[in-house]
């Protein structure tokens, strides 16, 4: 038999009897599982899930369920195709042993696999002080289970919320509690709202519309502890400027920790920013080679990006999940000359005071900004962000038909300042420092990285299995 | 039924809102919010305001609740 044939024939058995296992079973391994399915994979699919619901949308649980007008449990994500998998739900994946190709879970089964999809995500970091965490009224949000108990915490009228972090999930829920008429103090390490991704420009304009909407913003602030009353529900709130505030509810909304810690001992490139993966999301072992048989997709994955000097990208992004996710699927039963690369032009958004934010690119990429359209003072206009004389990201306040045209100049490395589109252009369009944080400097963790060159550049770390003496673990990086 | 839908692609043009005022809603000028597992009877309004969606962000489910398709 010649090899093409013998090439042609394994893939045909691969899809007809392998074995494909997708760890996470949010949005990206959902519309993994429906790309496999579509790709014409036959074989057995097995999906695990930590959580014990079915797949789910996340963006509307900050939002219109918080709100309560949505039930928590009423997210369920629409379904592309069936995809006659074998769902594991309420059992985590604890371990991945690559010799035997088998995921362990936590129940003490051994699932085999011929290749493996991660797709674990991340979770909410949760309140630094344990003791402090398990006080009642004490929050975090990023389950659909979370929002319900949140939400019904929100109905239940409390006298002031603190939310701890104004990244953008934290600014939402300060939004949904002004809606709600509840009072509402936001306290945020960095000198205002958003700047981790957006910029200390953005970022003033972000505190200025919380202030307008009666948010009583406290900046440049920590919160040191929280204290409970003898019923253990939390009462009192110590900040790093000395004042106490008495607070009901609290939501530490204090970013991301990527689910990779099953991974430890794997040997692949995994650690703080996630999973270390090729543009065509096949994961990298802790030595940066390549491997066939395991992939990645959604928040948990960081590829090089073309766009970004070829450094390791992490996104948290919604679309980042959905395209990772079929690409992904697509690749797992492709060969060499038919895979196809993820290079998302990274896209996101967030409603919170009546207002649409959007955005494209990596804007801390950048050190200046410019606002090309519309007006500050109506927040109503677009601004792009500059790196060396070309453009990197844009954003827009209630400004969103325009972000295309920002999307196409940036994937093409367009000049910058770029030359606004039509009408509605923005009086003075000077390029100004953006006033992005030290990336050194600890702040709200933003949701999207660069994370440099190396696959286990910037935290990834090499975690060896047991047998390894004590002291023996050696940081990569 | 379930709908997501794709609010990168969203420009806000709000044709939708007024096809299925109780599932689509206006939060501001551009800002759409949704409920995103509407009662089936609701389904012919969902289908109507996702064939109105100049962008095509309105994703609908394939599959109803059984599994079987919609």
């Amino acid at each position: 038999m010649k090899t093409a044939a013998l090439v042609a024939d394994l893939v045909t058995e691969f899809k007809t009897h392998g074995r494909i296992v997708i760890v996470g079973a949010s949005l990206a391994g959902l519309r993994a599982a429906e790309a496999l399915r579509d790709e014409g994979f036959n074989g057995s699919l097995t999906i695990i899930g930590d959580e014990k619901h079915e797949p789910y949308d996340r963006p509307p649980l900050s939002k219109q369920v918080l709100k309560g007008w949505v039930r928590a449990d009423h997210t369920k994500l629409p379904r592309m195709r069936k995809v006659d998998a074998e769902w594991r739900l309420g059992v985590a994946a604890t371990g991945l042993d690559r010799q035997t190709k088998q995921v362990r879970l936590a129940n003490g089964d051994q699932v085999p696999f011929d290749r493996l999809l991660i797709a674990t995500g991340v979770r909410s970091r949760p309140w630094f002080n344990p003791k402090e965490a398990t006080l009642e009224g004490v929050f975090t949000l990023r389950t659909s289970d979370d929002s319900g108990r949140l939400q019904a915490a929100l109905a239940a009228k409390p006298g002031r919320v603190l939310i701890v972090g104004a990244g953008f999930i934290g600014s939402e829920m300060a939004s949904v509690c002004r809606e709600l008429g509840l009072a509402v103090t936001v306290a945020e390490r960095a000198e205002a709202p958003l700047v981790g991704a957006l910029g200390g420009v953005i970022g003033d304009i972000a505190a200025a519309m919380q202030r307008d909407h009666g948010v009583d913003l406290r900046t440049g602030v920590s919160v040191e502890a929280l204290e409970g009353d003898a019923n253990g529900h939390v009462r009192r709130a110590k900040l790093s400027d000395g004042t106490t505030l008495d607070v009901d509810v609290v939501v530490a909304s204090l970013g991301s920790i990527r689910n990779t810690e099953w991974l430890d001992g794997a040997g692949l490139a995994t650690g703080f920013w996630g999973v270390a993966c090729d543009a065509g999301c096949r994961v990298f072992d802790i030595n940066g080679v390549v491997t066939d048989s395991i992939f990645v997709a959604g928040d948990i994955a960081r590829a090089p990006h073309a766009l970004y000097e070829y450094q390791f990208l992490a996104l948290e992004h919604w679309d980042n999940a959905v395209f990772g996710g079929r690409v992904a699927g697509h690749n797992m039963v492709s060969l060499e000359a038919d895979r196809r690369p993820h290079l998302p032009l990274p896209a996101f958004w967030s409603g919170q005071f009546g207002v649409n934010i959007k955005g494209v690119g990596v804007g801390p990429f950048g050190d200046e900004i410019v606002i090309t359209q519309g007006s500050i003072k109506d927040r109503r206009f677009a601004a792009a962000y500059g790196r060396r004389g070309r453009i990197v990201a844009a954003v827009t306040f209630n400004h969103g038909k325009w972000l295309e045209y920002y999307g196409a100049l940036i994937e093409r490395s367009a000049p910058f300042p770029p030359p606004p589109p039509g009408y509605d252009q923005a009086g003075d369009m000077k390029p100004i420092p953006a006033r992005f944080p030290d990336p050194r400097v600890p702040t709200g963790v933003p949701d999207v990285v660069l994370t440099g060159h190396d696959p286990n550049e910037r935290g990834a770390e090499y975690r060896p299995k047991k047998r390894d003496p004590v002291g023996a673990t050696k940081h990569a990086a | 039924m379930r709908i997501v839908i794709d609010l990168n692609r969203c420009q806000g043009y709000a044709q939708c809102v007024p096809l299925a005022p109780t599932v689509l809603k206006l939060n501001g000028e551009e800002a759409l919010m949704y409920d995103p597992n509407p009662d089936d009877s609701l389904r012919q309004q969902v289908l109507r305001a996702a064939a109105s969606c100049p962008v095509q962000a309105i994703i609908v489910d394939r599959l109803d609740e059984k599994g079987e398709k919609a």
